[in-house]
Parts: C-alpha cells; structure tokens; sequence
C-alpha cells in the first residue's frame, strides 16, 4: 500500500501542474460496471438512554428498563460507481451527514455492511482502516472548525501525507505540497501562515487541498459550500468539479441545496427520515421527480423569474426519529398515502428510466 | 406616499484601527405597502442597515450621517423613549434564528401578551385574545393550546411562525425582515415565504426584506437594492436587475448562480473574496474584482446613474449612458 502506483495520465487530461513532475493520478482499474462503494441495509442508531440508572421505570408495579435511541439512519442501501458524483440530499434531520460519517469509519454501523472495492471495511480495525484512509479523505462543512488554529497551512496539508507515506523524502514532499496548494488556486509562498489570515474560502480551498494530499481515489464531501458566500461558493464548485476530472476522483456529496446538486451531481439520492426514497440520475430526477417526497421537495426550491411561486404544500412538519418508525417514513405527511403505506415499509425498486424509487403508490400504479 | 425614506444614511464603528465605515451614502425610499429587497454577500452591510433603520445599533457603533424619516419623523435623532413606542408597533422587525429571539423561559403568550401591553392599555385576557387570532393568521395548528407553549417546544418552522406573529401582533406598517428563512430547510422556506407575502399583502405592510439568496428575493419583493461593501451598487425594480443587470457585481452574483448554467459546466465565478471593512479598495470598491475595470475606477468612488428604472453606481455604466445621450 505504501507505493504510489504511477500510471500513465490520459492524454485529454490537462496536466495541472507545472513543476514538472505530474501527478500521475491513476484512473480507476477496475472496469466501470463495479461500485467503488457500496452500501447495504446500513443502519444507525444513536442511543438517547442516558446512565444505566436513568434507564429504570417503575411500571406496572415493576422497575423495568427502559431505552430509547434515534434512528438516524434505516436501512439505507446505495452504490457509488467510480468517477461519478453522488449527491445525497435532503433537510435537516434526514441522516445524510450519518450517512457520510459512516461511511469514512467516523462512525460504526448498527447494523449493515460498507463494501469498498468489494472489500468489507466496517467491521476493520484503526489499523486495518490504514489503508482505506489513504484513498478516502473528507470534507467537512465548516472550514473555521476543520483546521486547527495553530497549525499553519504547510504543517496542515503535511501532516496525512507524511503519517501515510513515511518514506517520502522533504524534497518530494514539498514539491507534492507546492503541487496541490497550486492545484486549488492558492500561492504556494502562503504556507507558513496560520487559518486565521484566510478568508472562508480560502480556508476551504486549504481544506479541499489537505484532502488532496494524500491522493485519494474518493472524496466524501459533507456540505462543502454551505458556509460560503454566493460568490466563492461558484468557486469552490468549479475547485472540486476540475478536481474531479483531473484526477479522477468519485465524489460522495452530502448538501441541501437543490440547485448545487443539479449543477454537479451525475446521479442523485434523495433521502427523508434515515432513508432513501428516490435514487435517479441527476436529469432524470430533476425532470421527472417520481417520489412524492421529492416533488414536493423540488416545487419548494425558490427559482429566479418565478412571480407566482407555486410549491406543494405538505401538512405537518418533519417529525423525529425516536422509536421505531413504522410503514413509509413519509405516510404521515404524504397526500397519497393508504393502509398498506401506513403498515409496510416500502422497498426501492427500479422503475422503466433506471431510476429507483421507494413508494407503495408508484408501485401501485396510483400516483 | 413614502412610508420610509432613506437618505445619505452613513454607519461608523469606532475601533482600535481608527474609525471603520460599515455603511456609507445609503439612500432609498419605500412606499405604503411595498416590499422592497436588499442583498448583498456578509460583510456587505445589509444587516447593519436593518438596525441603522430602527437606530438600534450600540456601541461601538453609531449613526454618523444622514437621516432615516418613518413618518414625517427622523429616527436618527428621536429620543430612545419615542423610539421604544414606535419600535414593536409601527415598524417590526424579524430575525433570522428564532431561537434566539424569543425568550426560552416565557410561554409564547406571556411573550405576545408583554409586548401587547407594553404598547396598548389592554387587559390580559383581550391580550390573550388578540395574540390568539394572530397565531391563527400564521396557520399555527391548534393557537389556544400552542399559546401556553414554550419556544423549545416547537419546530423551527413553527417558531419562526410565531415571531412572524409577534411582529403582526400591534400591525405595523414596516416590517425588516433579516434573513427569515436562512435558518429553515427548503420546504419550510416555502411555506413560511408564502405566508409572509400573503400576510404583507392583505394587511398592506410594506417590507424590508434582507437577503443572500437572489431567488428568495426574486419572488418575494417588486424593488430590489444590491449591496456591496456598505455602499449600494444598483437599486431598481427587481425583475429589470435580475433579467438585465447593469452593475457588474450584481452580474456576477446572478451568473454564478447554479441553477442557470448548464449542469456539468464550469459557473462564472467572481474572482477575489469581499474586502475587509478596513481595507475597503479606493475608488470604486469593486474595482480588484471587476473584469471592466478602468484607470478611473481606482481612483474615483463612481456617482449613481440612472440607467431605465435603475441607478447604477458604476464608472462604466457611466460611460455607456452617457456616450448613448451623444448619440441622440
């Protein structure tokens, strides 16, 4: 693992650098058809219960213990096919940052397996992750929070690359670094300063390039522009989209907000209540959204040059996830919901433009 | 009739590095009932225009110039007594994070009721009344038992409800809206949107609304004003800014928007970040980010032009209207 495999760079890839040595960034081996990533049935639950003593009731004449836990994320099953960008959207509360934290091993499953390359790697150890570290990096929303405020920026952007590749000598590593802070459109000369000098979207550059150090193969991208101003956030978009096609990299792009996602994602999964009701591409989604959930989420986007806006309303708010929910997550507030929604959980299936969708209705034929 | 006029308003803050302007040469005027919008990135000034408005800025900061006439009265010099009365009722104001503005330990009626009372002579049972209808203008699920809750008890969505409420409670005929729904998820926004132009239509309340996100403002407000380093850059009827912008910041902004570029291709992005305040560039100050800057631009803070229905404060816009009269 420790040897930077050198691939030939294709040639309708610009190169980005300009210090002479390319990057050499390998496009992925295994052939197109195999995920990256892979999903199944991940489940997570967060435990509300508090001490053990807490945990007693006295019911019914007896001290029973009680718990309660949040499930933040149920059965969620999904696929991520090298070189694409899969954005997983959603509101607040929906699982879609666990999701993420899951899938980097910042978090370990309830349940439910995370396959990457066709290997297992949630039931790994620290040490076994090694590896998995290297090529998966993320990104995380808040760029004041994800640097440490006494590190300069050198000592930030070193510190994976030479935890991972011990055997580096200074002089490639410099250059490595001088490389990548070019590559995200900052002066190499800023290195000996700290966060703090930097606006937020320099900070954020700082942190795309701290992920690109170590040369990652994957990108998990946890709101990446949320805290940016309209402005910068069209240029750290177009950072991480250049990223992407210069080398190779498969995105995992966790956001709310509709409008980056149609701009930037290949494929799309739209997730409610720690699950995923519709999976489309990007096009697919946007003009023929499918899951009640996600048209109702599509007419609420605000829109330029859109005098009446007209969005569907759903009665109700979100509610939470505590305790075991029970038929479709979305049958409380959905206006085509029956019986069977509200006894059985729906499953995604795949529909005639290869979309995937979790409905009862749809199934049904009556929505 | 103008409701609010606006003129030459100016904003100093006192610091250690000297006297900082956050908000400079501000004018504009809003009629009975209109809604106006005002956007700009952070540090633009917009936030602190909201409290220049109601003269509640404190220390270190202070109203240096101009005036802000509410009512044939300038609330740049009114006595903090006679600000309080029109504070709350005549104008009222709504925040962006309602947790933050309503009191955790009051009920939400003790909280409707108070401010009731502290404007009218009322008893608190017609108080309850009144704040009970206002709760059901805002589509509250349920107000008499909701009125006896607690902020944490509710939804973001519901308690940013109940400030909308709070603000109609005394109907007043400005509400400054900063970032209302900033804090919400999309289908809240939609909701809560909807419910305040209807509310400020059928009440004929004019609104202020204060905003980063063009596409809320495109739907929510017929004037636009735009924002850039506590100075306005182009102010006009928003439908003219956002189909044919003349002022290249306000370009920017609507070009570097995602949802009007093709998918998969590279946004037009606005160089540069938003300057500090304390190094605000000389001349006009966009001119390190400005793809037409001119010689001019660095060295002359550009006058307002009228250009259609907007005003536009830009060298080069200047230049154009004024080669186009030559013409004729």
């Amino acid at each position: 693992m420790k040897d930077r495999q050198e691939l030939p760079v294709i040639d309708d890839q610009e190169v980005l650098s300009n210090t002479g040595q390319s990057l050499g960034k390998k496009i992925p081996l295994v052939s197109d058809t195999l995920p990256l990533l892979q999903v199944k049935e991940l489940k997570k639950n967060f435990d509300l219960s508090g001490d053990l003593l807490d945990q007693f009731r006295f019911r019914g004449g007896r001290i029973i213990r009680h718990k309660r836990y949040i499930h933040a994320v149920n059965d969620v099953s999904l696929e991520v096919m090298p070189g694409e960008a899969l954005c997983v959207v959603g509101e607040s509360g929906c699982g879609k940052s666990t999701v993420a934290r899951l899938v980097m091993g910042l978090l370990r499953p309830t349940r439910g397996s995370i396959y990457y390359r066709g290997q297992r790697i949630d039931k790994l150890s620290e040490k076994a992750l090694l590896p998995y570290r290297k090529k998966m990096q993320m990104i995380f929303q808040n760029p004041y929070a994800s640097l440490n405020p006494r590190m300069t920026i050198d000592q930030a952007l070193l510190e994976p690359i030479r935890f991972h590749n011990p055997d580096m000598t200074e002089g490639e590593l410099r250059e490595r670094k001088s490389e990548v802070i070019k590559s995200v459109g900052m002066d190499p000369s800023w290195g000996n300063r700290y966060p703090h000098e930097f606006s937020g979207g320099q900070r954020q550059r700082i942190s795309i390039a701290r992920a690109l150090m170590v040369d990652p193969e994957f990108i998990v991208a946890d709101e990446p522009l949320s805290a940016l101003d309209v402005s910068i956030q069209a240029q750290v978009l177009n950072l991480l989209r250049k990223a992407q096609q210069q080398r190779g990299l498969t995105y995992l792009f966790i956001t709310h907000d509709l409008a980056v996602v149609e701009h930037f994602g290949s494929r799309v999964a739209v997730m409610y209540l720690g699950t995923v009701c519709e999976v489309a591409a990007t096009k697919t989604l946007f003009s023929t959204p499918k899951h009640p959930y996600t048209q109702a989420l599509l007419s609420s986007v605000p829109r330029l040059w859109d005098d009446q806006p007209r969005h569907i309303s759903l009665p109700g708010e979100v509610p939470t996830q505590i305790g075991q929910p029970k038929g479709c997550v979305f049958q409380g507030r959905c206006p085509h919901a029956n019986d069977r929604c509200r006894r059985y959980s729906p499953q995604l299936n795949a529909q005639s433009d290869g979309s995937l969708v979790a409905c009862h209705g749809i199934e049904e034929g009556r929505i | 009739m103008a409701l609010l006029e606006v003129r030459n308003l100016e904003v100093s803050f006192r610091t250690r590095e000297g006297i900082i302007k956050p908000l400079r040469d501000v004018s504009f005027t809003l009629n009975q009932g209109e809604r106006l919008g005002i956007i700009g990135e952070s540090g633009a000034g917009k936030s602190i225009l909201a409290f220049a408005i109601l003269n509640l800025l404190s220390r270190p900061g202070y109203i240096s110039g101009g005036q802000v006439l509410f009512d044939n009265q300038d609330l740049a010099t009114l006595s903090e007594k006679r600000l309080r009365s029109i504070r709350g009722s005549r104008v009222a104001m709504i925040f962006q994070d309602p947790m933050t503005t309503l009191n955790p330990v009051m009920t939400i009626g003790q909280q409707m009721i108070e401010s009731l009372r502290a404007h009218r002579k009322i008893s608190r049972k017609d108080a309850r009344v009144i704040a009970i209808q206002k709760l059901k203008q805002v589509q509250i699920p349920s107000p008499a038992t909701r009125i006896d809750q607690y902020p944490h008890e509710l939804s973001g969505g519901m308690r940013q409800r109940v400030t909308i409420a709070i603000a109609l409670l005394l109907d007043p005929l400005l509400i400054i809206a900063d970032e209302p729904t900033t804090a919400l998820d999309v289908t809240i926004q939609a909701e809560i949107i909807s419910l305040l132009l209807d509310l400020c239509v059928s009440n004929n309340v004019g609104l202020v609304l204060i905003t980063h996100d063009l596409c809320v403002l495109s739907q929510m407000t017929r004037r636009m004003i735009v924002m850039y380093a506590g100075r306005i850059v182009e102010q006009g009827p928003t439908k003219e800014i956002i189909n044919d912008a003349q002022h290249p910041y306000t370009q920017g902004l609507i070009n570097a928007l995602p949802q009007l570029s093709i998918p998969g291709t590279e946004l037009k992005q606005i160089p540069g970040a938003v300057p500090g305040l304390q190094h605000v560039p000389s001349g006009c100050a966009f001119n390190p980010r400005c793809e037409f800057s001119m010689d001019i631009c660095t060295r002359v803070e550009p006058g307002f032009t009228c250009s259609g229905g907007c005003s536009v404060a830009c060298h080069m816009v200047e230049e154009l209207v004024n080669s186009m009269g030559e013409d004729l």
